[in-house]
């Protein structure tokens, strides 16, 4: 079994195994509210959206990390005690 | 900080099959040999790793013999910004910005999937047959989840069976190409064994899963989620329940950075490509590309290109031309993937007026078929100039109404204003 470790992801603490991507850590993260449904951030006009490409290309991936706006989850790899803020909260565009 | 320029004899853009294996030759010569990907795992696609995905085969073999290597130097985790002059290109990674210096450059960019959109593709639970496969290498669970794949080409069968290995349930994989099409292809992978070899374990793997042929998603539905699909099918519509739609129309060749460095493109089968001579060479001097970024060919011909074109770079045409006839061979390959597997232009109705075309700036199918150019609904709908900058929707507005995307402008990806900045100082030193 793959060792886990926490991370903060909308202000959740939650424990994803090691070696995943932000992406994934944040469908482990969803996976018991909104299943497959992972999403990232909200389009311009509001529309919830979740990774498309999984390979750096579309941008719809794009997470806050760490303070930092921006960031392509599907390439970012986790590291303990990151803070992650997705649109799920339906807050503010990310 | 900015790190020192760093001057290689050979730079290399892209590590999956084409780069790595060009690398491996050039690090053999004792060359100094810099690699550079944005991904950070070098493999590429194929080859991607992650947490449940070692390397394994050719990769593996690849990645130990370029480790004995200290002449060659890894960039992981980094873009290219933009070409600056006198051979120079200007690369970030998460961290800070630097300028690598080239002898000879070698484009590996590889390609990225075709979308056409859709009603219910910006559904969250929707992404591409190569994306669903490049999430889940990255840890994306999928255990128990429903999955329709669809959209069209072998990458389709490999996407599926990444996701059913990892405990997902494969309802269906939906292909476009008529069904004598993809029997006439099936039946010539006998002059490539080892393709033949791939598809028939695909196939035992999958055998008890639907492939439907000369059948596409004609829309997807759901809320705030995916939950379920629409399916055109010769015998008639079929709804189907699912978590989870992978939906790719094929590979396109990256070109933004051999288009920022002039290199010339040609046409290839139903795309652009890096236009190369037999030696893999550009139209620009010193500048070699390989791989699918000169037209998609799979892994064989990728690897056999990169190899070509490190001995080219390296100046040693007779170690390039032993292996011209083994390229031939997978090209021809290629050429009977492409006719096989084109797409059906029924596929250009698949948008409705209001299905979002540009998902960077939601503009809509209906605002763009206004125009009758790429550059004219770019200045009026503002389609393609999001974060993407039209590399999703540029590739659904060549095929949809034929139209050529303009260039990429430098920055070629999103950029920190930091490292923009700190060229700037640069260059006043």
């Amino acid at each position: 079994m793959a060792e886990h470790i926490e991370l903060d992801i909308d202000g959740r603490r939650v424990a994803v195994p090691t070696g995943v991507t932000v992406a994934a850590a944040i469908a482990h993260a969803m996976v018991d509210t909104l299943g497959s449904g992972v999403i990232t951030r909200r389009s311009v006009s509001g529309a919830l959206r979740g990774p498309l490409c999984g390979m750096g290309v579309c941008q719809e991936c794009r997470v806050t990390i760490n303070g930092r706006a921006h960031r392509l989850a599907c390439q970012t790899p986790i590291a303990a005690g990151m803070r992650i803020e997705t649109a799920t909260d339906c807050g503010a565009p990310t | 900080m900015r790190a020192a320029p760093k001057q290689f004899d050979i730079l290399i853009i892209g590590a999956g099959p084409a780069g790595l294996s060009a690398a491996h030759v050039a690090a053999q010569s004792g060359a100094r040999v810099g690699i550079v990907d944005d991904n950070i795992h070098p493999g590429g696609q194929i080859w991607r790793q992650g947490p449940a995905h070692p390397p394994s085969g050719p990769a593996r073999a690849l990645l130990d013999a370029l480790a004995r290597h200290p002449n060659l130097t890894r960039l992981c985790g980094t873009r290219v910004v933009q070409p600056l002059p006198d051979k120079r290109l200007q690369v970030e990674d998460a961290q800070r910005a630097q300028v690598l210096n080239y002898g000879r450059l070698i484009l590996a960019t590889g390609a990225r999937e075709r979308f056409l959109p859709f009603p219910g593709w910006t559904l969250p639970g929707v992404t591409g047959a190569g994306g669903l496969q490049a999430l889940v290498k990255g840890g994306t669970p999928v255990t128990d989840q429903r999955i329709v794949v669809a959209g069209s080409g072998p990458l389709l069968w490999a996407a599926a069976r990444t996701a059913q290995a990892q405990g997902a349930h494969i309802v269906a994989i939906v292909e476009q190409a008529a069904p004598r099409s993809v029997a006439r292809f099936a039946r010539a992978l006998a002059f490539t064994p080892a393709k033949l070899a791939q598809a028939i374990r695909l196939r035992l793997d999958l055998w008890r899963t639907p492939y439907w042929r000369g059948a596409h998603v004609v829309a997807a539905h759901g809320d705030d989620r995916l939950r379920g699909v629409s399916v055109q099918r010769p015998g008639g519509n079929i709804e189907l329940s699912c978590e989870r739609l992978a939906c790719a129309y094929g590979l396109l060749p990256n070109l933004e950075l051999s288009t920022a460095l002039g290199c010339a493109s040609i046409s290839y089968a139903d795309a652009m490509a890096v236009q190369v001579d037999a030696w893999q060479r550009t139209s620009q001097t010193d500048i070699y590309a390989a791989g699918e970024c000169t037209g998609v060919g799979g892994m064989e011909l990728s690897t056999l290109e990169g190899r070509i074109a490190a001995h080219a770079a390296l100046g040693r045409q007779d170690a390039a031309r032993r292996l011209f006839a083994a390229r031939e061979r997978y090209r021809n390959f290629s050429r009977r993937l492409h006719a096989a597997f084109a797409l059906n232009p029924c596929l250009r109705a698949l948008s409705k007026d209001d299905t979002v075309f540009c998902r960077c700036e939601d503009v809509a199918y209906g605002e763009i078929a206004e125009h009758d150019s790429w550059r004219m609904a770019k200045l009026h709908t503002r389609c393609g100039m999001g974060p993407c900058q039209g590399r999703i929707c540029g590739g659904a507005a060549a095929f949809c109404f034929g139209w050529q995307s303009a260039n990429t402008r430098p920055p070629l990806s999103p950029t920190r204003i930091g490292t923009l900045a700190g060229l700037a100082d640069t260059d006043a030193a």
